[in-house]
């Protein structure tokens, strides 16, 4: 696929990319009671990353990432694990979850599950799948592996 | 103000179903992909109407989503004609 370069394209993504990731990250962070979760986080910011790819070819999405995609599925597969088998160690059984309450003050009080960290897991597995899909199947010219 | 949202959620399934006849019939691939983005459009401003029927704020965010994925999709396809074109 021949990426064209267009001005209003980079102008529109550098824009909206930034509001992507954003609004993933707040799907994430909500996903535990409310519509979202790691894996729609996810797909949104592959979103995200398909607006790049279609603006600067898989080049840019190489730039953007700080790792590799497969670096990406990796630590995110091996979070997910370590939150299941944190489960084991505090007591309970298999991918069993806790909380914690953090007093903010004022501010309120924040409550963090377990589960945020195995979503966050789940979030960095398919935002790695999305950029492998992108630049493995995308691109066919200017990949540099 | 019940409805009043119970009028414009008819309104919106019309709507919708006229979309899905543009989306049926369109000629080219460009009329289908503006019914779909419609049709997207719509689904939005349908789940505004019930957040405000039933002050439920659950899918607030939804809303956001869909505008945003409804752009991205758009923006596929039109990547797409232009690489048949060219």
């Amino acid at each position: 696929m021949k990426i064209r370069s267009s001005h209003f394209l980079e102008t529109g993504s550098r824009t909206i990319v930034p509001t992507l990731l954003v609004v993933s990250v707040f799907l994430l962070v909500v996903g535990h009671n409310a519509p979202g979760g790691g894996f729609v986080g996810g797909l949104l910011a592959g979103s995200g990353l398909l607006v790049v790819f279609l603006t600067g070819g898989g080049r840019a999405v190489e730039d953007l990432l700080p790792v590799r995609p497969a670096t990406l599925i990796g630590s995110g597969i091996a979070l997910a694990m370590t939150t299941a088998l944190g489960g084991l160690a505090f007591g309970g059984s298999l991918l069993s979850s806790g909380k914690l309450d953090i007093d903010l003050g004022w501010v309120g009080k924040l409550e963090v599950g377990s589960a945020l960290i195995f979503d966050s897991g789940v979030y960095l597995v398919v935002t790695g799948l999305v950029a492998t899909v992108l630049l493995r199947l995308g691109d066919t010219e200017g990949a540099r592996r | 103000m019940i409805a009043a949202t119970n009028g414009a959620l008819v309104l919106f399934a019309l709507a919708g179903a006229i979309t899905v006849v543009r989306l049926w019939r369109g000629p080219s691939l460009a009329d289908r992909m503006v019914a779909l983005d419609t049709l997207l459009f719509i689904g939005a401003g349908a789940l505004g109407t019930y957040v405000v029927r039933t002050g439920e704020t659950a899918f607030v965010p939804v809303i956001v989503v869909i505008a945003i994925v409804a752009f991205v999709g758009t923006l596929v396809v039109a990547r797409t004609i232009e690489n048949d074109v060219s």
